[in-house]
């Protein structure tokens, strides 16, 4: 039920977008965002609605986590697992 | 960006199933989530097999559909058989009621509608004279876009019967008084609209660690390993893994439409009982909108579960769907005797879809 997917907005109108998420296009509603959409954006929407705008640049921030973790935890806590690099 | 194939590096999940390892304490730990689509991950790429066997993950009440009391899905069947549209989404349809379902209705004549949007609901009431009601089920999620649609304004024929319900209340219930719950996975998407400051009570009041995480393999994984060093530190607090869809402080628009629409009240989830503030009610100024005071609805509802089933266990994290005697052999979701199998996010109908009992 709170499964959202993540979209990129082809078109924008006053508060409704279109977005597009592998090939299916839908028109969403931006009244939950507090914050302007432009074209090219990804949106997270949830039944037909706009939750959230994920800023590309934040995925790239996850994937650098998750590494700095995985360093922290080998630097930190103990010598590395065997067969890790 | 759409399926980012570097969430799902076999490579990284090797390396992240290791530390966890590494990280895991030798006493069991049971990790509780609550979110249909974190269990649909978990099962889909087998990651419970990535995790060590004192280490333990369950779904717990994250499937909206089946927290439903019986009450409201009678009260959407009684509205449907006095001749209104009833429209709502997928699964809930097929969740029966005392007598019957909304799918059983349907067959019996009534119009009952699936939708995948409260707005294809109001479109609806728009092109037609009789009443519409739409049957509004979900989290803090979804409950944000109906109080939109009311806000953006309804036709005087469109009405809501309300069971939208909250998710940190549920989660208080497991911790309060005797539990063996070591942390919660947060839910990320409820996450988007509340933010981080609604799970704090858990490290403060119950020792319980959160990390709120995403719904690719790695996001969960990581996340695990995030709860099993706070575990190791002894140091609970929230973190948030789910930076890309989640402020700190949640969608704050989304939050006040939410509060302009709605009310906190008192809510029975099916399996857990009454919970105090755990559930939404339209505000006195949408009183016109309520399906419940519009059409006056009284039904006497059987809340009880079919002898055997073990939803209720399955719904606290107290039991796995396959310690169920009826799992998979009389319940399956095509014969379901209860909620967790007909709710398309309830444990038991995940476990059953990708092939039964996991191997672990």
């Amino acid at each position: 039920m709170c499964l959202a997917i993540p979209s990129r907005v082809t078109e924008v109108s006053e508060s409704e977008a279109l977005v597009d998420h592998g090939g299916v296009k839908k028109r969403v509603k931006l009244d939950l965002l507090d914050e302007s959409v432009k074209v090219g954006d990804y949106l997270l929407i949830h039944t037909g609605f706009a939750i959230q705008r994920i800023p590309p640049e934040e995925a790239e921030e996850t994937l650098r986590l998750f590494d700095e973790l995985l360093r922290a935890a080998f630097d930190d806590e103990g010598p590395p697992l065997p067969g890790s690099s | 960006m759409m399926k980012d194939l570097r969430f799902r590096d076999r490579a990284k999940a090797e390396e992240l199933a290791r530390l966890i390892a590494r990280l895991a304490p030798e006493e069991p730990v049971k990790l509780v989530h609550v979110c249909g689509t974190h269990e649909v991950t978990i099962t889909e790429f087998g990651l419970r097999s990535l995790l060590p066997p004192q280490v333990e993950i369950l779904e717990g009440p994250g499937c909206p559909v089946c927290v439903t009391p019986v009450k409201h899905i009678d009260e959407a069947v009684a509205l449907a058989e006095q001749g209104h549209i009833v429209a709502t989404f997928g699964d809930m349809a097929r969740v029966p009621g005392t007598h019957q379902s909304l799918e059983d209705a349907r067959s019996a004549g009534a119009d009952v509608r699936i939708v995948y949007s409260v707005a294809d609901a109001v479109e609806l009431a728009r092109k037609t004279d009789r009443e519409v009601v739409f049957f509004a089920v979900g989290f803090e999620t979804t409950a944000p876009t109906v109080a939109a649609a009311m806000l953006d304004g309804v036709p005087e024929n469109f009405s809501l019967l309300v069971s939208h319900k909250l998710i940190p209340p549920a989660m208080a219930a497991l911790v309060q008084g005797e539990h063996d719950i070591s942390g919660f996975l947060a839910p990320g998407h409820v996450s988007t609209i509340i933010g981080m400051e609604p799970y704090k009570i858990f490290p403060e009041r119950f020792g319980v660690p959160v990390v709120i995480g995403g719904f690719e393999p790695l996001d969960i994984l990581y996340s695990i390993a995030l709860l099993l060093r706070q575990l190791r530190k002894g140091e609970p607090k929230v973190e948030n893994a789910y930076t890309r869809a989640v402020r700190p402080e949640g969608n704050l628009k989304a939050q006040a439409i939410l509060a302009e629409v709605f009310e906190v009240t008192d809510h029975y989830w099916r399996g857990m009982g009454p919970i105090p503030g755990s559930g939404l009610k339209l505000r006195e100024e949408f009183a016109a909108h309520d399906a419940r005071e519009r059409f006056g609805l009284e039904v006497e509802s059987n809340e009880a579960l079919h002898p055997g089933c073990r939803c209720a266990q399955v719904i606290t994290a107290k039991a796995r769907p396959d310690q169920c005697p009826l799992f998979q052999k009389a319940c399956t979701p095509r014969t379901p005797y209860g909620p967790c199998m007909v709710g398309e996010e309830g444990m038991c109908h995940i476990w059953a879809r990708y092939g039964g009992r996991p191997k672990l």
